[in-house]
């Protein structure tokens, strides 16, 4: 038991953690790749037209992932950052900060994909309802998160006021999870539940979980790429850093 | 096999717009965010370059 806490403290620190996510990133991008190709194929040659919705509902393979990816990066962010905040651990803040682009991309795609998806069908890019209000919030809580760490000079107290509005904005994600049962909303329920079979037809479900991997391979592999840059950029004062043979002058 | 050709593909039963502008924004995101992710270690590893350069001449 003594040797897994020692090991999990030692990847907490940057100097382990760097040339680790280096040998992972290229793991990640391959899993992308293999399990994104395989959820296109299924997504649009596999699984059949919609009897209600034509094709058009073929933008379910990227409007489901990306939304589900937007609200698992806040809640892992936020980890990071309670985390940091409880253990004042280096690698806790920089994680978090790592995650927020992604996560806002992901809620950004979300929306996007949303209103596509929403035109066609519902004839209405928008409506101000539970589920698409509550996920434009999670949108800007990501933005808000990124805007007031670059606001603070100093990376430390940057970590602790990000980590309180990112533990704050947590409230947001059961709210969004939960908008469609609890309020009367545009949006259909959920697509995949946990209590229940899922209603639609299998190799839709296939072709949407491959995605969702997909998406959550590329989002490990992009923030672990972004985290590397920031422990470049916070630890540069640190004498490992100069050991480094990417830094060594050729 | 859901099309017939190429074409009926791209047409996507008439929502080429909604489907393809949902796609495209996804995959031109994903295409620019490692680019940028990538970039801004590349930046900080230069910046480090420059500083022990800088250190190493003031201690000369």
């Amino acid at each position: 038991m003594s040797n897994g806490i020692i090991n999990w403290f030692r990847f907490s620190s940057p100097q382990t953690f760097y040339p680790l996510a280096g040998k992972l990133i290229p793991w990640f991008w391959a899993l992308t790749a293999a399990f994104g190709l395989a959820g296109l194929y299924i997504g649009f040659f596999v699984a059949p037209t919609d009897a209600q919705q034509g094709e058009g509902y073929r933008i379910i393979f990227i409007h489901v992932p990306a939304s589900w990816m937007s609200m698992f990066l806040y809640l892992v962010m936020a980890f990071w950052a309670a985390l940091g905040l409880g253990f004042n651990t280096r690698l806790s803040g920089m994680m978090a900060s790592a995650l927020a682009p992604t996560g806002a991309l992901m809620a950004f795609l979300s929306l996007w994909t949303g209103a596509l998806w929403g035109k066609p069908m519902w004839g209405t890019w928008w409506v101000w309802d539970a589920r698409l209000t509550s996920e434009l919030i999670l949108f800007f809580l990501y933005l808000g998160f990124i805007a007031l760490q670059s606001a603070i000079d100093d990376a430390r107290r940057a970590d602790k006021a990000g980590a309180v509005l990112a533990l704050v904005g947590v409230v947001n994600i059961p709210i969004i999870y939960f908008s469609v049962k609890w309020w009367n909303t545009l949006h259909q329920g959920a697509s995949v539940s946990l209590t229940k079979s899922p209603s639609m037809a299998q190799t839709m479900l296939w072709g949407m979980l491959l995605m969702a991997l997909a998406f959550w391979m590329y989002s490990i592999a992009v923030s672990l790429t972004r985290v590397r840059a920031i422990i470049l950029e916070r630890e540069r004062h640190a004498g490992w850093i100069e050991e480094l043979s990417e830094v060594k002058p050729s | 096999m859901n099309w017939g050709s190429a074409a009926e593909f791209f047409a996507m039963g008439g929502h080429a717009f909604y489907v393809w502008g949902a796609f495209g924004a996804c995959a031109l995101l994903m295409i620019v965010e490692p680019i940028l992710a990538r970039r801004r270690r590349s930046n900080a590893l230069d910046e480090l370059r420059r500083e022990m350069r800088a250190r190493k001449e003031s201690n000369e």
